[in-house]
């Protein structure tokens, strides 16, 4: 039975690891190229959930929302690219840190505007419900397995890009040195809004995913926000890689932590004790986790060089 | 001959295969102004940084007044007596130029951990900042922010932040860049008489002060010494022509 | 002969005491509240514009040390009230001083322990660490039920100072405007000081600062505990003025609402963070009275200040800051 249990909670923390993977690459990806701390990314996640939520109900599919969601987060980031995020890189990351805060507000209050305060709801696919049998003996439900696996294809495809395509080769090389691309004649204004849009359709697409388990609601993008900030802090800001692992290990950390650390420190101390301070410091888990690797590692596991 | 102010023994620092200072040893003695010199990319502000602090040397050792500073932070070897301008020049831009070298003032004054008094009505600091801005010529310009001064006119202000920290040896990378005829020999003749002092290491590309101010040269390329002896002695050597003056004479 | 900056301080000094008197008086206390609100929160930013403002540290977590201020009013009033000892047989208390002084040692000390770990990192880094610690004390705080949890803590009577009517709106706005004073007294004596003139060095180019011999770490890490001091009376000064500790207080967007105040008024500038703060609650106040979605505008002025108008509010009126 406890097998089970803890099998399953593991794959929850994959799932979540999962669903930050697609924020931190962004996120990531944004920083290593542009040097733009972005905090509007959470935003464009809504984004994702919203449009997917709004399509599935439409038209009654959730693969039509899907695809919705793609292409509405990337237009979007597109649009907030060209008009504000431009002017935004030759200034310093206060500025960067207080444009992005305002976009934040715009988005969320335009959005309860739009839709009005009451949460959106998304149903899994059809394709997609139901449960499968774990080792163990107990059921997980085949949708959050489908989660992990999307993931891990875009991982794949995040990796192929980067080190096969030609695109890959000018964010590698914008990474590197930004005023040499330029000097190259790269088109670097376009790489830019591509990138930002890039980062902004894998945001959309975590929103819509996460949409179908949990609502979809004005503000659901900030706390992954923060968390997929901690994940690029520990995985080292610029690294594709460190967001993957940094996120696995935090996903898995948190839920693993939450579900454990009450259950660990009941061997120790009455049960309504335990669950008390074990809850208390599995909410700051994570927080203490990146402080240990800044210790250790000051730039994260895995800095991107340069 | 008294001890030296100064000394570098063996030291070595790599970027992944690229070795920029290769076993290096050299010192500077009371009194002298030593030249640093060679070709661009020969190492030489790679290895004023490590003897500053800025980068850590990956082996050899540095002493400075007869004790060893290799460990030690910028800031401490600073409060040790170790004077250095930047090649290109790093001042704090939105003040002017009397708080710039008022700033050094207080750092040799002991703590900056004062938080009541005004330091512009403070004699104690302007006094000081202000006499090594005219020393160095600059006190006319003294109030503007930095931001606003000419490349030249912020070397000044690096030399008058060096005169005020009182540093026991100066090492000053490149002061003569971007300054003008005018501005050259003015600059040559105050540090001709700056050497009694304190001695100054001095990395220079303008060879007309070099020639005129050095006491020694060592010249450096690739990261290593190929020569290094009185201005007569490296001016005839054969090696030191060929990888650095040229062809010509 | 005094600069523009100066008369418009004095304006706004002026302004910000004259019309909670006169609304008192008028029989209008819902402005000495609002007033009230605008001093406290000025006091806040004014903290931080300690760090950010001279120092150029981005702190994105300063919420922590609002609500620990908060928290610290709210937990010994609530033990006063019950009578249970809070630590050590130590009683709780109403009394204000004694909160401020705890709240500033709290504050004090979370603010060391955080800069301890994070002034080790700069940049973005800084920036989102900053954050996470401010997170990890808002979730503890919401997990701890002991003191409301969730739900936030009550401070059922407004807590005591000798001599004054703390529970009259008017007396009780006089209290946090002499702080707010007091705060700006000190930011002026450190801004002019030695101590000033280093952290406004390590602001502009650190690697002068050490090369004269200074090290910036220490710089660093006093300006960050004043300045938590100071942003931590003011979170004592909100949870009386509200009656309530809400876990808000440690919140994100707490944290950004305070950079907001300074942005707004001028970064730096001795009365940016009062001009800010009057500009974002009467902006709250007069455009929430029209909308319920003045926020949305709210960042669409934010984002025109940080695109166009980068000194702020006092930017604007007096001009770029003079260094001297």
């Amino acid at each position: 039975m406890q097998t089970a249990l803890i099998i399953e909670q593991l794959l929850n923390g994959l799932q979540f690891g999962v669903m930050l993977f697609l924020m931190a690459a962004g996120l990531t990806l944004i920083f290593g190229v542009m040097g733009l701390i972005n905090l509007a990314h959470g935003s464009l996640y809504m984004v994702g959930a919203f449009a997917c939520a709004t399509v599935a109900a439409w038209t009654g599919s959730f693969w039509l929302g899907l695809i919705a969601s793609l292409a509405a987060a990337a237009a979007a980031g597109a649009i907030v690219e060209l008009v504000v995020i431009r002017r935004l890189y030759e200034r310093d990351h206060l500025d960067q840190v207080l444009a992005t805060f305002a976009l934040i507000l715009i988005f969320s209050e335009g959005t309860r505007w739009v839709f009005g305060s009451f949460p959106l709801y998304l149903d899994i696919p059809a394709l997609l419900q139901g449960t499968v049998p774990l080792p163990g003996g107990s059921r997980y439900q085949l949708y959050r397995l489908a989660i992990i696996g999307a993931g891990v294809a875009v991982a794949i495809g995040l990796f192929l890009l980067i080190s096969k395509t030609r695109l890959g080769m000018r964010i590698r090389a914008g990474e590197s040195d930004r005023e040499m691309i330029g000097a190259l004649g790269v088109d670097v204004a376009t790489l830019y809004t591509l990138v930002f849009a890039l980062g902004a359709a894998l945001a959309g697409l975590a929103g819509a995913m996460v949409g179908a388990i949990q609502s979809v609601q004005v503000g659901m993008g900030e706390p992954v926000l923060i968390l997929a900030f901690v994940v690029i802090v520990i995985g080292g800001i610029g690294s594709i890689k460190g967001a993957l692992i940094g996120a696995i290990l935090v996903g898995v950390t948190d839920t693993m932590g939450r579900f454990l650390l009450p259950q660990t420190l009941m061997l120790f101390m009455p049960p309504s004790q335990a669950a008390l301070i074990g809850g208390a410091i599995a909410s700051m888990l994570i927080y203490l986790l990146m402080a240990v690797v800044l210790a250790l590692r000051p730039r994260g596991l895995f800095p991107a060089s340069g | 001959m008294a001890e030296p102010v100064l000394v570098v023994s063996n030291l070595v620092k790599n970027f992944g295969a690229l070795r920029a200072t290769d076993d290096i040893s050299l010192d500077l003695r009371p009194g002298e102004i030593h030249a640093l010199i060679g070709p661009n990319g020969a190492g030489k502000t790679t290895l004023i940084n490590q003897i500053a602090g800025t980068i850590r040397q990956d082996a050899g050792s540095i002493s400075f007044a007869g004790e060893d500073i290799g460990r030690l932070g910028v800031a401490e070897r600073a409060r040790h007596g170790l004077g250095r301008t930047f090649q290109i020049s790093s001042l704090a831009p939105e003040f002017s130029a009397l708080r710039n070298v008022m700033l050094a003032v207080q750092a040799v004054q002991g703590s900056s951990f004062r938080f009541f008094r005004p330091v512009m009505r403070d004699r104690t600091l302007t006094e000081p900042a202000m006499a090594a801005l005219e020393r160095v010529g600059l006190a006319a310009r003294a109030h503007l922010p930095t931001s606003e001064l000419s490349h030249g006119e912020k070397r000044q202000i690096e030399i008058a932040i060096a005169l005020a920290l009182g540093s026991k040896a100066f090492m000053l990378d490149e002061p003569m860049a971007g300054m003008g005829l005018e501005g050259s020999k003015r600059l040559t003749e105050f540090l001709a008489g700056l050497r009694s002092e304190a001695p100054i290491l001095l990395v220079e590309h303008d060879m007309n002060a070099v020639f005129t101010l050095a006491d020694r040269i060592t010249v450096l390329d690739y990261g290593r010494i190929i020569a290094t002896g009185t201005v007569a002695e490296v001016r005839a050597d054969a090696e030191v022509r060929r990888a650095y003056l040229g062809a010509e004479t | 002969m005094a600069s523009r900056e100066t008369i418009f301080n004095l304006m706004l000094a002026v302004l910000l005491l004259a019309v909670p008197v006169w609304a008192s008086y008028g029989g209008e206390p819902f402005y000495v509240t609002l007033a009230t609100r605008i001093a406290i929160l000025s006091l806040a930013a004014v903290g931080l514009n300690i760090a950010l403002g001279l120092g150029g540290l981005v702190s994105f977590g300063h919420a922590a040390f609002f609500g620990i201020g908060g928290y610290a009013a709210g937990i010994l009033a609530s033990h006063a009230f019950s009578g249970d000892p809070l630590i050590f047989g130590l009683p709780g208390t109403k009394q204000m001083i004694v909160i401020w002084l705890v709240a500033t040692g709290a504050g004090g000390l979370a603010a060391f322990l955080i800069g301890l770990i994070t002034l080790r990192t700069s940049g973005v880094y800084f920036i989102m660490i900053t954050l996470a610690f401010a997170q990890m004390i808002f979730y503890f705080a919401i997990s701890w039920p002991a003191y409301g949890g969730e739900d936030g803590l009550p401070i059922y009577v407004r807590n005591a100072f000798p001599g004054v009517n703390t529970l009259a709106p008017l007396p009780f706005f006089l209290i946090c405007y002499g702080l707010l004073a007091g705060g700006l007294v000190l930011f002026k004596l450190f801004q002019d000081s030695r101590f000033g003139a280093a952290l406004q060095a390590v602001r502009q180019n650190e690697l002068r600062v050490a090369s004269v011999g200074i090290a910036p770490y220490r710089i660093k890490l006093a300006a960050f505990v004043i300045s938590g001091m100071l942003t931590a009376i003011a979170g004592a000064l909100f949870a009386d003025l509200n009656r309530f500790v809400s876990p808000s207080m440690l919140s994100w967007q707490m944290s950004g609402e305070l950079i907001v105040l300074i942005i707004l008024g001028g970064t730096g500038r001795l009365f940016g963070p009062v001009a800010g703060a009057m500009v974002y609650v009467l902006l709250e106040y007069w455009l929430g009275g029209v909308t319920e979605r003045w926020q949305f505008f709210l960042g669409l002025i934010l984002l025109g200040v940080v695109l166009f108008a980068r000194g702020g509010l006092i930017g604007l009126i007096a001009g770029r800051a003079r260094h001297g």
